[in-house]
């Protein structure tokens, strides 16, 4: 009995982390790129109280961090073709998870570009720089350093959350548990196992957190 | 004249803060702004700078006129080409080293080539005895040495007119005669200064001018000797008299 879980437990992990390398990461680090864009351009919208724009960004976190994204995943997948819009699952899930976490990823940013001292932005106009390279150059850096254990965050739990894609039938790492589970039923043990390959993964971005946070703290951060 | 201001008008939120200030200034000339805190010197200095939009007034600096309410982009560069600014927080980039403070205004405001940038910034921080701390960053360094950096940073562009928001008032005591000293040595080389300060010293010795204000109006103003040992005003003699009495 024991013997056969190890078996199935030494079969499974190579699996596991074949498609943890070839399909989770990739499909994290492209809806994180995403977000990133997508959160910076909303931050600095808001930051910059541009009419209109400023409203709809409002909408959109709104309806993005007060609705599911189990939701929001079956909705553009399942729900979409309806009006014409069909996407394959693999789009769908960077789009969504992309667009979800950048919600969540905007407002720490824009928190983190109001703590920039404000004078930061004066002393730039007075040196005749432009808008947007006092961004640029200043207010986004130092903002990036504040939110960067937020920004973290946001990454570490979308590695978690691309475990949602395998219900719109993307086959990831945990897709993969599954169906090996089906072939050989030891839910307890697979499960498990899928488990700490996401603590594993997850426990590496940890530690290249702190080396990176390390390495942000060489001006000594937002003391003004 | 160098410098004409011009029933220079500014309220927040309904309450006046400046009703009228007119001012002016020649070249070479060291004018201090006194007056009790609330008074309105440092929203009269930031309008001059277009870091606050007045709500009228006319600014005539170097032949050119400016209306200091409706000034285009354009226009409000052109000021602050010939013009540099002295917080009292310094305001120095926090995430750039002294070197690149002082550099940044000229590559990307002023368009200068990188080498040329570096030797002016060099130059700029040797005038304020900072050359030798390039590569700090301002979390680094005193009070006194980023407000010193930060004065290099505004004599790199080669200004007409360095405007002074209280230089001194955040730094501990120790550390106000380092940068007192920059100023007066800029005096003495002749650069045409507008200084917010509360340091009566520096007023009454470096100053040629001083100009009083009190309630956002200019209660008197005149030579620094003559404010200082004959003033005319009551207010004038009043503030004198507690600034004084208060060392």
């Amino acid at each position: 009995m024991t013997e056969r879980i190890w078996t199935i437990l030494i079969d499974a992990l190579p699996k596991m982390l074949e498609y943890g390398l070839k399909v989770t990461m990739p499909l994290t680090v492209m809806s994180f790129s995403l977000a990133l864009v997508i959160s910076v351009i909303v931050a600095l919208i808001q930051y910059a109280h541009i009419p209109v724009l400023k409203q709809l960004c409002r909408v959109y976190i709104w309806i993005i961090r007060g609705t599911p994204l189990l939701v929001q995943l079956f909705l553009v997948f399942y729900g979409l073709p309806y009006l014409g819009i069909q996407l394959a699952a693999y789009p769908t899930a960077v789009l969504v998870f992309g667009f979800n976490e950048a919600a969540y990823m905007a407002e720490s940013l824009r928190g983190a570009l109001e703590a920039v001292p404000k004078g930061q932005l004066e002393a730039g106009l007075c040196v005749r720089m432009s808008y947007i390279k006092i961004m640029w150059h200043i207010v986004l850096p130092q903002a990036f350093r504040t939110a960067f254990p937020a920004l973290s965050n946001s990454l570490i739990a979308m590695v978690k959350g691309t475990s949602l894609a395998a219900t719109i039938t993307v086959t990831e790492m945990f897709r993969q548990a599954q169906v090996i589970n089906a072939r050989v039923y030891e839910p307890l043990a697979l499960y498990t196992e899928c488990a700490l390959v996401y603590l594993l993964f997850c426990s590496v971005l940890t530690i290249l957190q702190q080396v990176i946070e390390k390495r942000l703290n060489h001006y000594g951060g937002n003391k003004a | 004249m160098m410098l004409e201001v011009s029933g220079v008008k500014k309220a927040f939120d309904g309450k006046e803060i400046l009703k009228g200030i007119d001012l002016q200034v020649e070249k070479g000339d060291v004018v201090a702004i006194l007056g009790p805190s609330g008074s309105g010197k440092t929203t009269f200095l930031r309008c001059l700078n277009f870091l606050e939009r007045a709500d009228g007034g006319r600014l005539v600096f170097d032949g050119q006129s400016y209306d200091l309410h409706g000034a285009s982009r354009k226009e409000i560069i052109r000021v602050r080409q010939k013009t540099a600014f002295v917080f009292q927080n310094y305001n120095l980039f926090l995430n750039k080293t002294v070197l690149q403070n002082v550099t940044l205004g000229l590559t990307s405001g002023s368009k200068i080539k990188k080498a040329e940038a570096h030797e002016i910034a060099v130059r700029s921080l040797e005038r304020v005895g900072m050359a030798d701390r390039l590569d700090s960053y301002p979390n680094q360094l005193s009070g006194g040495q980023q407000q010193r950096v930060a004065i290099a940073r505004g004599l790199a562009s080669d200004p007409e007119i360095i405007y002074f928001d209280e230089p001194t008032s955040a730094l501990d005591p120790e550390l106000i005669g380092e940068v007192l000293g920059v100023m007066r040595k800029l005096a003495g080389e002749g650069m045409t200064m507008l200084v917010v300060t509360h340091e009566m010293d520096f007023a009454r010795t470096v100053s040629n001018k001083v100009v009083f204000m009190e309630n956002g109006v200019i209660v008197e103003s005149g030579p620094s000797q003559e404010f200082f040992e004959n003033p005319k005003e009551t207010r004038s003699k009043e503030f004198i008299r507690s600034i004084l009495g208060s060392r």
